[in-house]
């Protein structure tokens, strides 16, 4: 037998452990990047209805957050992602991609513009090796990884701008969409950056982690009569699916990890053909995604309403109700609270997208499998996009 | 303003061979050097009043192809001269020379082994010779038509038979070292036959893994190993290539530097329109060629930004540190080795493979050998141009010498070496040291300066299997084109690789016809 106790691999706390701790009631923990992350605090139902009714808090701490400087950051940047990093303002968040040399994603983030030469870059997964090779051949810049410097919640739901309001932030109801603010809060500069994943009205806010639990006291205290209350990962994954936004694991296997050949996807398959700029000067990847569009994705992600209300997760997709030919498969399913409707992102052949899309549903009762093949229909449009989500002055609700 | 089809970053050989080919389909050419003169490391130069001299001192393998179709002749290079006798040199004058086909200092053991050996080796460098004057193919490309390379392997080694095919698959990739040992007694013949495998990569006779199949490799083309050195000496090969070229129309300008090159950005991509001088010059065509090394190309020519990511950190990461210094001695006399009547040949001071092998030792640990091996030449006996008359030049190409040193490189330390290795010379020529007018130590960090190439590297870029073929100098730019269009590779960085062989500048020509 090894000494090896595996001790290293114990979740580090997060910078609001102490109080997530306490409304952890099942002490439902995984971990993300390192940091112990909740799956839910008390019921996935119930924190979801939270955000789409009132609002919730969600911890980000876990999110990778590189500083980028120097004259040569904007530059580098550019060359990285696919997006048009010049045309991003300060004091802006542009939500951007970006892919290896022969156009797969690597990840999706945000890029927060706070000067001509200071950037952030906030990412789902680590990325500094990355970043490093993409600096390379640029001077003046500096990388520097503040994941564990700052503490960070999403703070997200029709409530939320009345609880930053009543916090005492100033004029925060006048922020715009991806706008980026800062206020004082004890003396220290709070960034708050309207900005989240739950395609609703909703703000993050960032904070030297000495300060993560008087922010939290202070925004749970400003929160108390507007229904907040924290959520965890599997609400997240429920109101982001709602929205339509892409989660790795599910939509899309990062291309740095992906052994298997064209196992991971393009923006073009992702239908994040948006995000890809060809006006803008190089940029990496564009020599495949170039060719990628001419030819046509091979993949196209769509958005399904499917007949019934048994959750198509992890079904195939055919063109006939026979189920005789495969043409995709389903990415992430659930029942909508919110479209009351039964959503699915699905992988589906480009080809394929004109005709019939059948779904094959598994599904279990007390212990017994069945299948139906349900129809399906492609959405255009979000399943959850209310105006509010958009709207400036933000309204309290 | 004349509209040139294609410019040619570098005057090397191989980009004056690729020039040349493009000119004879009626290319428009125009090569840009950044130095005075034509040749690159193989270019002659004085360096000290009246005594010239050029780095790469022999020519191994120059290819017959090349030769004949560049009618080379014509242009006063005539016949490439036999290969030269190679000297294992021995302080008693008990030295072992390898003529041509036969070996002599040696048991009559020994020389029925080399007979053995030599046919062997042969058949196995023959092997290897589809890969030479041809494009390998890309990882991932199925064409039918290029991986005919491979099958053209493949075939001659079922025509070798069971048992040799065997014997090959054993010895390719074998340590120099244990192949020597099952063949041959005397030292003084396992380290010559070594050395021209060796010579200017990150080996030594116990390098596990490839260093047989670099021997075979650079065999392959007919020459058995050995160097030659044409009538007249090296410059011949590169006034002949110069004279070809003039007679064709195609421009070459020295002085010239590159100081980058020039991309449009067009809606299919970026593309390399031109190049723009050090006098800020820009000029366009519609093929830019770099025989410039891969680093220098990529990273100082083009730039990362207008790259992508991983092709970038390929490149970064090629290992091109020389460690190859050249030592130059201005004489006033023919130098007089123990034993030698004639001082003509390739002359190794290798006393064994153990030698060799602790000069690399040291090497990696940023030290100058204590005790130096080196292959000596006397270019003035082909080329008497090149020193004053009765006088002589002894070039010398010394084995292991640090790019990097654990110490800096300053002028006592070069001193110290230049010492060190004129006292080994003596030990073989005991009159050097009262013949020598002056002196010159150029290391691998004065190579890359005053040659331009990344590391001072003989080979632009290190000669390992990771390195070769395919990967040369690394995917995404191993066909002669790069992921930039109308940009290609035509120098030693690319394959087959470096020496004097002209078959880069060929294979690169060929791509950028097609
Ligand atoms: C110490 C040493 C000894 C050697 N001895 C031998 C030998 O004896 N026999 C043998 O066969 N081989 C020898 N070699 C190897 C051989 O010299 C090289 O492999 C060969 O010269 C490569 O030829 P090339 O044309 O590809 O490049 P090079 O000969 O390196 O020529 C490249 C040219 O490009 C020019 N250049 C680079 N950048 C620019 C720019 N930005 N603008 C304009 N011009 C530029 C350089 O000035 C240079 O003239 C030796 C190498 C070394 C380092």
């Amino acid at each position: 037998m090894s000494d090896y106790d595996f001790s290293s691999e114990r979740p580090k706390p997060s910078h609001f452990q102490q109080r997530q701790d306490e409304l952890n009631i099942h002490d439902a923990w995984s971990s993300w990047n390192g940091y112990k992350f909740a799956e839910y605090f008390y019921d996935v139902e119930f924190e979801y209805f939270c955000v789409r009714n009132t609002c919730g808090t969600y911890d980000i701490c876990p999110m990778q957050k590189y500083h980028i400087t120097g004259a040569d950051a904007e530059k580098m940047l550019d060359r990285m992602v696919t997006r048009d990093v010049t045309k991003i303002r300060t004091n802006r968040a542009s939500y951007v991609v970006w892919c290896n040399d022969e156009g797969r994603l690597i990840d999706d983030g945000t890029i927060f513009k706070l000067g001509d030469d200071h950037f952030i870059l906030n990412c789902g997964s680590p990325c500094s090796a990355w970043l490093d090779k993409s600096a390379f051949g640029f001077h003046d810049i500096t990388i520097d990884d503040k994941t564990d410097d700052v503490a960070a919640m999403a703070l997200q739901g029709p409530t939320s701008c009345a609880v930053l309001k009543s916090m005492g932030l100033e004029n925060i109801e006048s922020a715009k969409p991806f706008s980026i603010n800062f206020f004082d809060f004890q003396n220290a500069r709070l960034m708050v950056s309207r900005t989240g994943f739950t395609g609703d009205l909703g703000y993050e806010l960032w904070i030297d982690h000495n300060l993560a639990i008087p922010l939290w006291d202070a925004v749970y205290k400003a929160g108390h009569d507007l229904g907040i209350h924290p959520y965890g990962d599997q609400a997240t994954n429920m109101l982001r699916l709602e929205a339509g936004f892409i989660m790795p694991g599910y939509e899309f296997n990062e291309a740095l990890k992906t052994v298997h050949f064209e196992h991971d996807q393009t923006p073009f398959e992702l239908n994040l053909g948006w995000l890809v700029d060809f006006k803008k000067p190089h940029f990496n990847g564009r020599r495949a995604l170039f060719d990628e569009k001419k030819r046509g994705p091979r993949y196209t992600l769509t958005k399904l309403d499917i007949e019934g209300n048994k959750p198509a997760e992890g079904s195939f997709l055919y063109s006939n109700k026979r189920c005789t030919e495969e043409i995709g498969y389903v990415t992430s399913g659930m029942w909508s609270p919110a479209a009351k409707a039964n959503i699915a992102l699905a992988m589906i052949e480009t080809k394929y997208l004109e005709g019939e899309i059948w779904s094959e549903i598994y599904y279990e009762k007390e212990l017994r499998q069945y299948s139906k093949v349900a129809r399906c229909t492609i959405k255009h449009e979000p399943f959850w996009s209310p105006a509010r989500t958009r709207a400036t002055p933000a309204a309290d609700f | 303003m004349t509209q040139y089809d294609t410019v040619i970053i570098g005057a090397g050989h191989n980009a004056l061979v690729c020039a040349n080919y493009l000119a004879q389909k009626k290319q428009k050419v125009l090569v840009l050097e950044a130095s005075s003169a034509a040749g690159g490391l193989a270019s002659s130069y004085e360096f000290h009043p009246g005594f010239r001299t050029s780095v790469a001192h022999t020519v191994s393998h120059f290819s017959r192809k090349i030769y004949r179709d560049l009618e080379l002749q014509k242009h006063g290079l005539t016949a490439m001269a036999n290969p030269l006798p190679c000297v294992a040199l021995n302080r008693q004058g008990n030295h072992v020379v390898l003529d041509g086909d036969t070996v002599s200092g040696v048991t009559e053991k020994d020389r029925v082994s080399y007979a053995n050996y030599s046919k062997l080796t042969e058949r196995f460098a023959n092997l290897l010779a589809p890969f030479w004057l041809k494009t390998v193919p890309a990882i991932g490309n199925n064409s039918l038509h290029e991986l005919l390379s491979f099958a053209q392997l493949g075939v001659k080694m079922r025509m070798l038979g069971k048992d040799d095919m065997r014997e090959f698959l054993r010895i390719v990739s074998l340590p120099t070292h244990d192949l020597m040992d099952e063949y041959f007694d005397h030292p003084l013949l396992k380290a010559l036959l070594c050395w021209n495998g060796l010579i200017g990569s990150k080996q030594a006779p116990r390098s596990p893994n490839n260093s047989v199949m670099l021997m075979l490799y650079r065999m392959s083309e007919g020459m058995s190993g050995l160097h030659e050195i044409p009538n007249g000496g090296t410059s011949r090969l590169i006034d002949a290539l110069c004279s070809s070229a003039k007679s064709q129309g195609i421009e070459i300008r020295t002085n010239s530097s590159v100081r980058r090159i020039v991309v449009d950005q067009q809606k299919e991509g970026l593309r390399a329109t031109g190049v723009q001088v050090d006098n800020g010059e820009l000029i366009s065509a519609q093929n830019i060629v770099s025989s410039a090394d891969p680093k220098t190309t990529f990273l100082t020519l083009l730039g990362a930004e207008n790259l992508e990511i991983e092709f970038t950190n390929r490149i970064r990461r090629i290992r091109s540190e020389g460690l190859v210094a050249k030592l130059h001695l201005a004489l006033n006399g023919l130098p007089q080795f123990t034993g030698l009547d004639q001082s003509d040949g390739q002359l190794l001071i290798s006393p064994d493979m153990a030698t060799i092998e602790s000069a690399f030792d040291e090497s990696k640990y940023g030290q100058c050998p204590t005790d130096p091996v080196m292959e000596i030449v006397i270019p003035s006996m082909r080329d008497p141009s090149l020193a004053p008359s009765g006088q002589h030049v002894l070039s010398a190409h010394v084995m292991y010498v640090p790019y990097k040193m654990k110490s800096q490189w300053d002028q006592t330390a070069i001193d110290t070496f230049i010492d060190k290795l004129i006292n080994k010379i003596e030990l073989y020529a005991p009159t050097i040291r009262e013949q020598i007018v002056a002196s010159e130590l150029l290391t691998p960090i004065d190579l890359e300066q005053r040659f331009r190439t990344s590391g001072g590297h003989w080979h632009h870029g290190e000669f390992a299997l990771d390195q070769l073929f395919m990967m040369r100098p690394t995917y995404g730019a191993a066909q002669y084109q790069t992921p930039l269009r109308g940009l290609y590779l035509c120098g030693a960085g690319s394959h087959p690789g470096g020496d004097i062989t002209g078959v880069p500048g060929h294979n690169a020509a060929h791509e950028i016809l097609s």
